[in-house]
């Protein structure tokens, strides 16, 4: 009796011990990390099948994996619920998602930020200002999202002027087509694809705010700080991978297929991505003053709509590090932009 | 007693209520302390969130205004999702009980209709969204045609198979008797389809809700799968938690008034069960 019952307890015991959180463990050897498909985020996969990240966890004795998730929200929602070690996302994502729920983490690449691949598109009409009393098809609270209220700023208006329809990423071309939907606010490649079709024109994009939509690869600050080399293996990897999508024609190739396009559609998403394939360059933009003035921006839209959780009153309820200073509360700091182990590539010192 | 057979035993009203009970106690119980677990390392994680955050979450929805619309989010959400799946199953229903009837009495109809219907119910709705865009627009429309498309050929077929499953003496009988075709459909057929088609109904909810829901995540503004999906995007749990639970309550009640009504309205229908 007592042996069936423990049985009978037993299992959801063990079912509870595998979902709550991994026990600390210092110094562990093994990483996971994962991104999803976005021309900023392709070398992660080409660095995988090349082996050049492995070479680099080899040299620190680690074992990293890598993990190409199809949603990036779930990515997202997997990185903060512990299941990996870094994920790949947008600074304003990195805000509302992992730091907003309690998950202490680190920029710890600045990959990118987009120039041009987030676009305000208009159905017939030629100008921004002409979106008053439209209806707009976007990915709610994303950084679409955040474009789109950027944009109306620099024309009078704010959201109250349009009416957001929440629509999926993976139908926006579709229904581009009905007759329904009159502006998107997307981003690459949909924005080429939509651009494409009868009657579609830009009238706002991300070139115009330029620096504000940033890609990252974001680790567990916890993690980074007990296995430092963890971090200087992704570094080290990453600026290999980028000199080999400089210089190497094949290797674009190869992530130009990963991304369902070929080496021109790839090109012109580069061309509007504003990609740092050497560490000085993100070393200076992490250390600039603008950034900590960008955040100041995506913490004031994110509270507005909600997005920094239940106890946040105000939008400096998250203290977000940079170089140039902290914005927000110092002692709730979540999320932090270090650019030390970018600077020790820069100095050669991997 | 000692020597009755274990299937023959039978637990007391009461014990099978305390047994229903039992797994839903437990899951709370471990639900509870999984997410004391994860709140010792994290006290903002937001994967498990606990009970009195999940509290203050859908006090914020369900009993304050928006601050942003002024609308109670909550009872708006829950409003619209009734009205498209309520609209969405009556149409559905409708078409279910008029081909269903229309096939299996008429051979003459049924000859061209019925492997249509059955090409069509094979179809994953899914699968062709760009074309149902374009046919039905993206506004509410498309919305009730999604669950109409999903649930409306299962019904055609399933009112189809029953009846032609009524004994073929009755309509034998009532032609005997000199009913035309119109009255034995109208008579005959009819009375006993109706309580068939509560059934079918409430065994396709199931389907109607996930079609519903799905719609609602691909371009809305309001309903209860379009707030689960958004506030997916910053891992609110403590307001998907709650939805899901409201969702599941909606569709048991749902479920439950159906037997209701079929069992007051059609007592034989029930009599020999």
């Amino acid at each position: 009796m007592t042996s069936s019952l423990l049985r009978a307890f037993a299992a959801p015991l063990i079912a509870l011990a595998l979902f709550s959180a991994s026990s600390p463990v210092l110094a562990k050897d093994k990483f996971k990390v994962c991104w999803s498909i976005y021309v900023g985020w392709m070398p992660w996969g080409y660095g995988d099948q090349a082996g050049i990240i492995k070479k680099w966890a080899k040299k620190y004795n680690l074992d990293i994996e890598v993990v190409q998730i199809n949603d990036y929200v779930e990515s997202i929602n997997q990185y903060t619920a512990g299941s990996f070690d870094g994920c790949t996302m947008t600074n304003m994502d990195a805000l509302t998602i992992p730091a907003a729920g309690g998950v202490d983490s680190t920029a710890l690449i600045v990959g990118d930020f987009s120039n041009g691949n987030d676009a305000v598109i208009l159905k017939g009409k030629t100008a921004l200002k002409d979106i008053k009393g439209q209806k707009v098809n976007l990915v709610e609270m994303s950084v679409s999202h955040y474009l789109l209220a950027r944009g109306l700023e620099t024309v009078g208006m704010s959201e109250k002027d349009v009416k957001v329809v929440n629509t999926s990423d993976a139908d926006m071309v579709a229904t581009y087509g009905t007759k329904d939907v009159t502006a998107v606010t997307t981003w690459n490649p949909l924005v080429s694809e939509i651009l494409a079709m009868p009657g579609a024109k830009k009238v706002f994009d991300s070139s115009q705010i330029p620096g504000e939509i940033i890609d990252l690869m974001v680790v567990n600050t916890k993690t980074l700080k007990e296995n430092p080399n963890f971090g200087k293996a992704l570094v080290g990897a990453w600026y290999e991978i980028l000199g080999k999508l400089a210089t190497d024609k094949a290797a674009k190739e190869q992530m130009a297929k990963a991304s369902g396009t070929d080496v021109a559609g790839f090109d012109s998403q580069l061309a509007s991505t504003k990609l740092f394939y050497k560490p000085d360059e993100a070393v200076k933009f992490t250390k600039s003053a603008e950034l900590k003035k960008t955040m100041e921006y995506v913490a004031k839209f994110s509270f507005d709509h909600g997005l920094l959780g239940q106890g946040a009153k105000d939008s400096a309820f998250i203290g977000v590090e940079t170089p140039a200073g902290i914005y927000g509360d110092s002692k709730n700091v979540k999320l932090r932009f270090d650019p030390s182990v970018m600077q020790m590539a820069l100095d050669g010192k991997l | 007693m000692s020597h009755q057979r274990l299937i023959n035993r039978k637990p007391s009203r009461a014990l099978a209520a305390f047994l229903g009970a039992l797994p839903f106690l437990m899951l709370f119980f471990v639900y509870q302390w999984g997410s004391d677990l994860r709140r010792q390392e994290n006290p903002k994680d937001k994967l498990l969130p606990a009970f009195t955050e999940i509290g203050t979450a859908m006090n914020e929805l369900a009993l304050q205004p928006s601050a942003r619309t002024g609308e109670y989010l909550f009872w708006q959400d829950t409003g619209s999702s009734l009205r498209r799946l309520s609209i969405g199953m009556g149409v559905a229903a409708a078409l279910g009980l008029v081909l269903g009837l229309a096939i299996g009495a008429l051979p003459l109809v049924g000859a061209p209709l019925s492997p249509l219907v059955t090409a069509i119910s094979l179809i994953p709705p899914m699968a062709i969204l760009p074309i149902l865009f374009i046919l039905f627009g993206l506004d509410e429309l498309s919305k009730i045609m999604l669950i109409v498309i999903g649930v409306a050929p299962i019904l055609i077929r399933d009112l189809c198979q029953r009846t032609k499953e009524l004994p073929r003496e009755q309509l034998v009988k009532a032609q005997t008797l000199g009913a035309n075709s119109w009255q034995v459909i109208v008579r005959v057929l009819l009375p006993q389809i109706t309580p068939r088609l509560l059934d079918a109904v409430r065994l396709s909810l199931g389907t109607a809700w996930l079609f519903l829901i799905a719609a609602e995540a691909i371009a809305s503004s309001d309903g209860l799968g379009y707030r689960i999906f958004l506030v997916r995007r910053y891992m609110a749990m403590d307001v998907i938690l709650p939805y899901v639970a409201w969702i599941t309550l909606l569709a048991f009640c749902t479920d439950w008034l159906l037997l209701k009504l079929n069992q007051r309205l059609y007592p034989w229908y029930y009599a020999n069960r």
